[in-house]
């Protein structure tokens, strides 16, 4: 695919046209999801809001030209890991002690300013920055990651495996310790 | 530049990213128990990764490199939550709760 920018507008109903509404409508999801993630009064609708978001986030890589990190995607993210968060909340957060919403009156005041400037600075770096066009040696497709995966990235790809693992073993012990209690 | 041609512009993934961030960063501060910081935390994860992979759509010379980038960025995400998450499990065994206020041991 030309990674230059279109100029010209699509129709609705050519096949760039669906594409550019499809990916509106994926767009809308991840950002709901976002939302409900991180404004939920309950933990279980978060975690609802995250695989929503997740799945957004899955779809907007395919429109990157990365099928095989999308379908990573949806099987690392909503499948593993808000399994893994809505397993926490039912072991370890009660939902009916105390409410999960801001802590204090200045928590939202704060956190809003303090997200709407991060987010303020990002934007207006990302729009005032003019990025380089350059030339594509090859089109990223799956063959490539792999033989990439193991020649160029192997010892980073055998250094991951190795903290995955320790990363299990850890959490084993840490999970277990005081389980008589 | 047409809304439906949005899909095609880097700027259009930026702009997303940013929100997702800020998203995370508003319920990392406003969140009182530690399973909703860790959901915002993989809010700012998933913001860092789509940078990543728009930068490698649009700029990068060898469009492979930043989706392996990504998918490391996928296994230490997926690894951070286990260890978060037998933390909390570990704490809550210990404090009977996960709210941050009453995690005071450590108070000064």
């Amino acid at each position: 695919m030309n990674p230059t920018v279109v100029s010209e507008a699509p129709g609705l109903f050519t096949a760039d046209g669906l594409a550019g509404l499809v990916f509106l409508i994926m767009v809308a999801t991840t950002i709901i999801g976002g939302y409900i993630a991180c404004s939920a009064e309950r933990l279980v609708r978060g975690v609802a809001g995250l695989a929503v978001c997740f799945i957004g986030v899955a779809a907007i890589y395919y429109y990157l030209n990365s099928p095989f990190v999308a379908m990573m995607q949806m099987l690392i993210y909503v499948g593993a890991v808000c399994i893994t968060i809505s397993f926490a909340i039912m072991l370890a957060a009660p939902e009916d002690s105390k409410k999960s919403g801001p802590s204090g009156p200045l928590a939202g005041p704060l956190g809003l300013i303090c997200a709407g400037l991060a987010t303020f600075g990002m934007v207006v770096l990302a729009l005032r920055t003019s990025f380089p066009v350059v030339q594509k040696i090859n089109m990223g497709s799956v063959e490539k990651i792999g033989v990439q995966l193991l020649t160029t990235y192997s010892m980073v790809f055998e250094l991951v495996s190795i903290v995955l693992l320790i990363a299990i073993l850890g959490a084993l012990v840490i999970a277990r310790h005081g389980r008589s209690k | 530049m047409s809304i439906l041609a949005l899909h095609n512009s880097l700027n259009t993934y930026l702009l997303l990213a940013a929100l997702l961030f800020g998203m995370g960063i508003y319920g990392l501060v406003t969140r009182r128990t530690l399973v909703g910081m860790l959901i915002a935390s993989e809010l700012i994860l998933a913001a860092s990764s789509i940078n990543f992979m728009a930068f490698n759509r649009f700029t990068a010379p060898d469009p492979t490199i930043g989706q392996i980038f990504t998918l490391f960025i996928m296994a230490i995400a997926a690894a951070e939550a286990a260890i978060g998450l037998s933390i909390t499990i570990a704490v809550y065994r210990n404090y009977k709760s996960v709210d941050t206020e009453d995690l005071v041991n450590l108070n000064g």
